[in-house]
């Protein structure tokens, strides 16, 4: 049986840890409203050039990019976003499952998977398992910018244009709520509009169609437009990753703190009834000892 | 007078909205003012300055290329980057430039038009900031 003193050891220790997953849950707040703020600051812009393309998309020819046009896939490239840091559930777990099964489907019709990583994680997860990356970028998690994005941007475009794959596609996880995190596999390239739905209203309302003055020209505009639709659909899912990494790891780091919180009282418990029995113990020799004097 | 209602967004958020006279903006093409009940207009906007009359009283604005779009009495600004005048931190900008020049001049292992680009975005910054600041 466990001495007292063992059991008090093993409560400081337990105190310590859930001493810090606190504190790390309350970082994890902190970030995610940031986080968060991050996100709704880049919903009207985002908004605004999908509704811009979407203009656009019916006064142009649907091939006037070549970002635009579909050719059969032979090849695709999965970006795969993940965090740098762990201790936050099954965040990267989640992606690293869905991007696996993506793969394999993808493989088992004939068609060639290249990865690219961002985030620690990922890159170390393919590693391990020997698969050679196309790109990785880590140390981003928690600062992503908008310099990223195009970065990540330009790769692509420039690896798509090149004919090095047919495809592109992205997953990461998308945040739903504080609670709720979802894998998304979003198809970036070529690239698709994604408020079908809205154009084809808008473009059965006549009233709606304006004509617009072009600078320098329709063409013109889908080229420069395009690309940064591309970054932004980019810099969206980096950011939607990173609010869904802090909101995964301050769950985990809450259920953490919990779990210690139970197990502190269990061994409590156990520490109360061992003294208890220690000092009955003590009493019966103390009671036992004066009645042999007595006699 | 009529006014026009201007929004200036970026990626990090709203830089600019409310009721303006007149937006003077650099085109691709060339540049161009913006009054109320202006036509409906695209327009890709290259790196420069933006200025802003509301109340009678102009303000400047530094936009790192980005796009307009004109209609119904609306203005919408999308760059990458957009910063009042005043904002604009010079010192910040001249280093980049002086940064940018040398990596330029090397000519190896860089992304020109990148570079090159970056470097039109500070020295327009700096541009920007001097020939505005106190007006």
């Amino acid at each position: 049986m466990a001495t007292l003193r063992d059991i008090k050891r093993r409560i400081k220790a337990v105190k310590n840890t859930s001493q810090i997953t606190k504190a790390m849950k309350m970082v994890a707040a902190a970030k995610l409203r940031k986080a968060q703020g991050r996100m709704l600051e880049l919903r009207p812009y985002s908004d605004k050039i999908y509704e811009v393309l979407g203009n656009l998309g019916m006064a142009a020819s649907a091939d006037a990019h070549p970002l635009l046009m579909k050719r059969p896939r032979k090849a695709v490239q999965l970006l795969v976003l993940t965090s740098d840091r762990g201790l936050c559930g099954a965040f990267n777990s989640n992606v690293l499952k869905a991007a696996v099964h993506f793969t394999r489907e993808l493989n088992d019709e004939g068609v060639q998977v290249s990865i690219s990583a961002v985030g620690r994680k990922a890159r170390d997860y393919y590693k391990r398992r020997d698969i050679p990356l196309a790109n990785s970028l880590t140390g981003i998690s928690g600062k992503a910018d908008f310099k990223h994005a195009k970065q990540i941007a330009m790769d692509i475009i420039s690896g798509y244009s090149g004919s090095m794959f047919d495809e592109v596609y992205i997953v990461y996880n998308e945040f739903k709520s504080v609670i709720a995190q979802q894998v998304k596999i979003v198809k970036l390239l070529p690239f698709e509009h994604e408020q079908k739905e809205k154009e084809k209203e808008a473009a059965e309302a006549p009233e709606s169609h304006v004509s617009y003055i072009f600078e320098p020209s329709v063409e013109g505009l889908y080229l420069t437009l395009i690309p940064k639709a591309v970054e932004i659909r980019i810099f969206r899912a980096l950011l939607e990753s990173q609010t869904s990494e802090e909101a995964s790891r301050m769950t985990a780091m809450g259920n953490a703190s919990q779990n210690a919180g139970e197990m502190i009282q269990r061994l409590t418990l156990v520490a109360n009834k061992v003294r208890q029995a220690t000092i009955t113990r003590e009493l019966m020799d103390i009671v036992g000892g004066v009645e042999a004097i007595k006699k | 007078m009529d006014k026009l209602a201007l929004d200036i967004v970026t990626p990090h958020g709203t830089v600019y909205s409310g009721p303006v006279e007149q937006v003077d903006a650099s085109g691709a093409d060339g540049d161009f003012g913006v009054l109320a009940g202006h036509a409906p207009l695209m327009a890709i906007l290259r790196i420069g300055a933006l200025i802003i009359k509301a109340d009678g009283k102009p303000s400047y604005y530094f936009v790192g290329s980005g796009y307009a779009e004109v209609l119904a009495g609306k203005m919408i600004v999308l760059a990458e980057s957009a910063e009042k005048a005043e904002d604009i931190d010079v010192e910040r900008a001249m280093e980049k430039k002086k940064r940018l020049e040398l990596l330029l001049a090397k000519k190896e292992n860089v992304d020109f038009t990148r570079a090159q680009a970056a470097l039109e975005r500070a020295i327009a910054r700096i541009r920007i900031a001097k020939e505005y600041a106190g007006k």
